[in-house]
C-alpha cells in the first residue's frame, strides 16, 4: 500500500515537473526570438547609424554605394496597415452586428461558418487571388499603366483581417447585456438607433480590441502583400510600387551578405518592436474593458 | 612515386566502393568537392552536384553563394576547389586561372502577347529600363506606357540583365519580384508591360521578342547571335592539379551526361 503510494506521489511529481517545463516552452522561444533580433539586429543600425537608418529615404542594398534607409518601408507599412484598417474594421463590425442582431440563428450559422472559413485560408492564396484579380482591377479601374500599388495591398489586406475583427467584435457585441437592448426598444428607439447608440457604445472596448488585433495581422503579412504591392523601395503612394517592411526582409534575404544582410536583421527588429507595441496598446486595451 | 601514389589510392577508392556495394557497415570517408562563387548559377550547379551526388554516394559537393568575384578570389587563394563565375575572367585573372565554359544563359525579354513590338536594340531595352523611353509608341507600338517588370536586387538574372544591357543601379522598376514565374504571370496579365526572364521559364502565355533582329533560342545563343546572353564558367587554379574527387567532378559537369541537368536548371549547354 505504501509502494503504491510512493509511485503515484512519484508519477503525480513528474507530471508536475512536464507541465511546468511545456508552460515555460513560449516564454523560452519568445525570449529566445528577443534575444536573438536584438543581437542580430542592432549592429547594423549601430554602422549605418541609427538616424540615417529610421528616417533615410532611400533603400539602395545592392548599389556600389549602398543605402540602407528604411522610412519607405516603415511609412508603407503604416500607411497599408491604417488603410487596411479603415477598410476592414467598418465592415467587419457591420458584419458581426449582423451575424448577431439581424441574421437568424440558421443564417448566421452558416455565415459565421464562412468566416471561420476565410480565417483559414493561407495568405499566398490571399495574394495569389490579389495578383490575378485585384491588381488588374486596379489597373482598369483608375487607367493605370500597373496595378500592383499600394492600393491592392491595402485591399488584400483588408479582406484577410475581416475574420479576426469580426470574430472579437462579435464575441464583445454578444456580451452586452439583453436588457440594454430591450431598454432602448421599449423606450421607442428603433432597431438601427439602438445598434448604433446603445450596443455598439457598450461594447466599445472590445471593438477597439478588434481594430487593434487587425492592425497586428495587417502589419505583419509578409506574403499576400508580397504579391501584389510591387516591392520597388519607393517612399508610399496610394498609386506607387511599394515595399513593406515584411517583403523587404523576405524578397532580399536569401541571396544577402554582409552589411546588406545584417540590415535586414535590423528591418526584421523594428518590425519585431512595431508589433511589441501593438500587443501592448492590446493588452491595455483588454484590460480596461475587464475592470 | 606519384604514379604509385595514385594507384594506391585508386585501389583504395575502388576498396571503398566495393565495401558500399557489398553492405558493409565500414567507416567510408566523405569526399568532398568545394564550389563558391555566382549566385545566378545556383540552379544550374544544384542540378548538378545533385546527380553527381546521386551516382557518387561517397561524395559530398558543397557550394557556397558568394557571387563570382568572391568565387573566383576563392579559387585563387586555395579555399575551394572550383570557383563558379558568370561573367568571363579578365586578362589579369587568367594569368593564375584556367576558365571553362559550361553552360549559356540566354535571358530572354518579354512582353504581352497582344503587344506589336516584335524588336528592339540593346540600347533601346537599356533606355526603356533607365526611363528614358516611357511609352511604347516610341517604339513603333501603341500609345501605352512602358511599365517595366523586374527581379529583386539580389537576383541573378537581374545582375545579369543589368550588366549585359550596361544598367546596373540605374534601372526604373515598376515591380520588382521575387522569381522568375512570377515575371512572366505579371508580364502575361499586363498588355504594357516589359519583364526579363531565363529562356527556359519563358511559356506560351507571353512574347519573347527578338533583340537585333535574332530570335532567343538555343541554337541562337550557342551561336552567340543572340546578344542578352552570358557563360557560366567552372574556374580552376592554373598552377595546381585539382583533386581526383574535384576532377571527376568538373568532368561530370563537361560531359554529355551533365547537358540534361544543365537543361532542367534553365541554362543551354555548350556543344561538345
Amino acid at each position: 500500500m505504501q509502494t503504491l503510494k510512493k509511485s503515484a506521489d512519484a508519477l503525480e511529481k513528474l507530471m508536475r515537473m512536464i507541465f511546468t517545463v511545456c508552460g515555460f516552452i513560449a516564454v523560452a522561444f519568445v525570449l529566445l526570438i528577443t534575444v536573438f533580433l536584438i543581437v542580430s539586429g542592432t549592429p547594423a543600425i549601430g554602422e549605418i547609424g541609427i538616424t540615417d537608418f529610421l528616417f533615410g529615404t532611400e533603400w539602395a542594398s545592392t548599389a556600389k554605394e549602398p543605402l540602407y534607409g528604411i522610412l519607405p518601408f516603415i511609412l508603407t507599412s503604416v500607411y497599408g496597415t491604417f488603410g487596411a484598417i479603415l477598410i476592414g474594421v467598418p465592415l467587419g463590425i457591420l458584419c458581426a452586428v449582423f451575424l448577431t442582431k439581424i441574421a437568424g440563428k440558421k443564417l448566421s450559422a452558416f455565415v459565421s461558418g464562412a468566416v471561420n472559413l476565410m480565417s483559414g485560408i493561407p495568405s499566398v492564396v490571399y495574394g495569389l487571388v490579389g495578383m490575378i484579380v485585384i491588381v488588374p482591377a486596379v489597373r482598369e479601374v483608375f487607367g493605370l499603366p500597373d496595378g500592383a500599388n499600394l492600393l491592392s495591398a491595402i485591399l488584400v489586406l483588408a479582406v484577410m483581417i475581416l475574420p479576426s475583427v469580426i470574430s472579437v467584435s462579435e464575441t464583445a457585441i454578444r456580451a452586452v447585456p439583453k436588457e440594454y437592448e430591450e431598454a432602448s426598444l421599449a423606450l421607442g428607439a428603433t432597431k438601427t438607433e439602438t445598434i448604433f447608440k446603445v450596443i455598439l457604445p457598450a461594447a466599445k472596448s472590445g471593438i477597439l480590441a478588434s481594430a487593434v488585433l487587425g492592425i497586428g495581422r495587417a502589419i505583419g503579412e509578409a506574403m499576400a502583400v508580397m504579391m501584389v504591392a510591387g516591392n520597388v523601395a519607393n517612399m508610399p503612394g496610394i498609386f506607387k510600387s511599394v515595399r513593406f517592411l515584411t517583403t523587404a526582409v523576405t524578397s532580399e534575404m536569401s541571396y544577402s551578405s554582409g552589411l546588406q544582410r545584417q540590415a535586414l536583421f535590423s528591418v526584421a527588429l523594428v518590425l519585431f518592436v512595431f508589433i511589441m507595441v501593438i500587443n501592448l496598446i492590446l493588452n491595455l486595451v483588454v484590460k480596461r474593458e475587464k475592470k | 612515386m606519384r604514379g604509385l601514389k595514385k594507384v594506391c589510392s585508386t585501389l583504395i577508392a575502388a576498396g571503398l566502393v566495393m565495401g558500399v556495394l557489398s553492405g558493409c557497415s565500414t567507416e567510408e570517408e566523405v569526399n568532398t568537392v568545394s564550389t563558391d562563387g555566382s549566385t545566378s548559377m545556383e540552379s544550374v550547379i544544384s542540378f548538378l552536384s545533385e546527380a553527381y551526388m546521386d551516382k557518387n554516394s561517397d561524395v559530398k559537393v558543397t557550394y557556397n553563394p558568394t557571387g563570382s568575384g568572391s568565387g573566383i578570389q576563392a579559387v585563387q587563394e586555395g579555399r575551394c576547389d572550383i570557383g563558379l563565375s558568370s561573367r568571363n575572367l579578365k586578362d589579369e585573372e587568367k594569368e593564375s586561372l584556367n576558365e571553362t565554359v559550361v553552360a549559356l544563359d540566354g535571358i530572354a525579354i518579354i512582353v504581352h502577347p497582344e503587344n506589336s513590338v516584335e524588336d528592339l536594340k540593346v540600347e533601346q531595352i537599356a533606355k526603356v529600363y533607365k526611363g528614358e523611353i516611357t511609352n511604347w509608341k516610341e517604339l513603333g507600338g501603341d500609345d501605352a506606357p512602358i511599365v517595366c517588370i523586374g527581379r529583386e536586387a539580389a537576383s541573378g538574372t537581374r545582375d545579369g540583365f543589368e550588366s549585359i544591357t550596361g544598367t546596373e543601379d540605374s534601372c526604373k522598376y515598376a515591380q520588382e519580384l521575387t522569381s522568375t514565374g512570377d515575371v512572366v504571370q505579371t508580364v502575361s496579365s499586363n498588355p504594357n508591360a516589359i519583364g526579363y526572364a531565363s529562356l527556359a521559364s519563358v511559356s506560351d502565355s507571353v512574347k519573347a521578342i527578338s533583340v537585333e533582329g535574332v530570335k532567343p533560342s538555343n541554337d541562337t545563343i550557342l551561336s552567340g547571335d543572340y546578344k542578352i546572353q552570358r557563360n557560366f564558367v567552372l574556374v580552376t587554379p592554373k598552377d595546381k592539379d585539382l583533386s581526383d574527387t574535384a576532377q571527376a567532378f568538373y568532368d561530370f559537369c563537361l560531359s554529355k551526361d551533365a547537358d540534361e541537368y544543365i537543361t532542367k536548371a534553365g541554362a543551354v549547354p555548350v556543344a561538345k
